[in-house]
């Protein structure tokens, strides 16, 4: 059924901080490899070894250039996903009911078997996370990796989606946002977590969290270091000497 | 938006069937026989044609009944049960007129709301997307109901309503383009709104997260076919509205003059509802520094 549902039990989503992301992709490597062989249909290339790749992924990593009004440009590598929304546009437009929103975590899915490949969900949801798959011609999008979370054949500490389990840096924090004592909420609190697009009106339950603002001064002691030898001596500075009368 | 070739056959030959059934539903022309017969031949063609046509960009078209279950929420699915509906009841409507010579005129009257609401249907399944601004707003169900009527009025020979609505129809489309050049800037949606950083600065696309293009950009940030967006809507709007109307009100009126009108006019609707979805402009955009 493709109506939201009023009230979900969890709220699980992801908590991403562009303070931390060194923006190496990780995440968006583990998230294909994980969920090309698991839960629906593969994750397809087009073309893969040609002139014009292409292929679905459910994560992607832009960067941007972010220039203050004084002071240095600074880069922001920014991953992202489906926000898993609360008002999630995409599902209520599905004409099949293949789109849905779960009561009991609030995860969004798409249940392939039903899925005409109309595209519409795609067009309504404002930030790109749902890709159509050329090969199998149904909408793919980020399950919260639904097949690891609940997974009790995998080691506790692997039950968290591929891409928060494989973030080198810990950029990545996966939780229930809908509880206010969870180490996720706790975070976006501290770190004044925000939305993508908060004008849309579609809630997303994941959260930014913003790059920490950066100290002038690159390093404090650096003025109290021995100042490094500007001249050389000894067999380089015989060489310097002796090279510049030749010069 | 990508504008797909089985996307603006369906809307514009869809829109022309549904428009010329309201006309038949409300007894113009007043034929009955054989002459009706081909009247609501034509009409068939081009509703199913559109709506079998708009099946041809489906993933998965051998699933597409499904699409009829979910019309709580779903505009497409409304659309679906609308135009079922409206041509069941126009064509035990047509059984009447056609083979029996009895017109049941409320039945009639349903088959041409239920016609025009099909109209309507199409045109939410654009209203609704919140994502592009251009289409987000009460004028586009206006301008796809005029489209419908323009062209309903001109396919049943009603000439004399079809010309004046041939030039509503014209001055309605500039209206749609002054209005809506300015709502993707009226909404609010910058990169900066997109990435969250725009109390940091202004926000410039670095890096893309990818090398070549994938479904997002090929499908909804399409902005190569806007270069000539100008020309075509000038050449657009005198193949739809203004040609058409000069030909039908300058005398000498032939069947032939009439049928060149209807040509240019479709050529016109073809034009145009291809700009429809080329000129707009999906924030997903914003994430890839375009609109």
């Amino acid at each position: 059924m493709t109506q939201l549902p009023t009230h979900t039990e969890k709220k699980l989503g992801l908590v991403i901080d562009l303070d931390t992301c060194v923006g190496c992709h990780a995440c968006v490597i583990s998230c294909k490899g994980w969920n090309t062989e698991n839960y629906g249909a593969p994750l397809s290339d087009q073309n893969p070894y040609g002139a014009d790749p292409s292929g679905t992924f459910l994560n992607r990593v832009h960067s941007y250039e972010v220039t203050p009004d004084e002071g240095a440009a600074m880069t922001v590598h920014f991953p992202k996903s489906c926000l898993h929304c609360e008002d999630a546009p995409c599902v209520t437009v599905c004409p099949t009911g293949a789109s849905y929103k779960r009561v009991e975590d609030g995860i969004v899915l798409v249940n392939e078997s039903d899925c005409i490949g109309c595209g519409l969900c795609a067009w309504a949801c404002p930030y790109g996370a749902r890709e159509m798959d050329r090969a199998e011609g149904v909408m793919k999008k980020c399950t919260l990796c639904v097949d690891r979370i609940y997974n009790e054949n995998l080691p506790e500490i692997d039950r968290e989606p591929a891409c928060v389990r494989t973030c080198p840096a810990g950029a990545r924090h996966f939780g229930d946002l809908g509880d206010e004592t969870s180490d996720v909420s706790k975070l976006v609190a501290e770190r004044g977590g925000m939305d993508l697009m908060p004008e849309l009106g579609t809630k997303p339950v994941n959260k930014y969290l913003p790059p920490r603002p950066k100290d002038d001064q690159i390093d404090i002691l650096a003025p109290f270091l021995e100042t490094v030898a500007e001249e050389p001596t000894g067999f380089l500075g015989w060489l310097d000497k002796t090279l510049e009368r030749i010069g | 938006m990508h504008p797909a070739p089985s996307i603006i056959f369906f809307t514009v030959f869809s829109g022309l069937g549904f428009g010329l059934l309201t006309f038949l539903g409300f007894g113009k022309p007043d034929y009955s026989g054989f002459t009706a017969f081909i009247f609501f031949l034509i009409a068939y063609v081009f509703a199913v044609g559109g709506l079998v046509s708009s099946t041809f960009h489906l993933g998965n078209p051998r699933r597409a009944l499904k699409a009829f279950s979910q019309w709580r929420s779903s505009w497409l699915s409304r659309e679906g049960c609308l135009a079922v509906a409206a041509l069941t009841v126009m064509g035990i409507y047509a059984i009447g007129v056609v083979f029996l010579d009895t017109r049941w005129t409320l039945l009639g009257l349903v088959g041409a709301a239920l016609s025009l609401a099909t109209v309507f249907g199409t045109s939410m399944i654009y209203t609704q997307i919140t994502t592009v601004p251009r289409w987000n707003h009460w004028t586009t169900p206006v301008l796809f109901i005029l489209y419908a009527l323009t062209g309903g009025a001109f396919l049943a020979g009603q000439t004399s309503i079809a010309a004046p609505m041939l030039l509503l129809l014209g001055v309605f489309q500039c209206v749609y383009w002054i209005i809506g050049d300015k709502l993707f800037s009226a909404s609010g949606s910058t990169i900066e709104t997109a990435t969250g950083l725009g109390n940091m600065g202004t926000v410039r696309m670095f890096e893309a997260p990818h090398s070549s293009k994938n479904y997002l950009m090929k499908e909804m940030v399409h902005v190569v076919g806007r270069k000539h967006a100008r020309t075509l809507r000038i050449i657009g709007v005198l193949c739809l509205s203004l040609l058409p109307y000069l030909l039908l009100v300058m005398p000498p009126f032939y069947h032939l003059i009439s049928l060149l009108a209807l040509l240019l006019h479709i050529g016109g609707a073809l034009i145009l509802r291809w700009l429809f979805f080329a000129e707009a402009e999906h924030t997903v955009g914003l994430y890839y520094g375009k609109r």
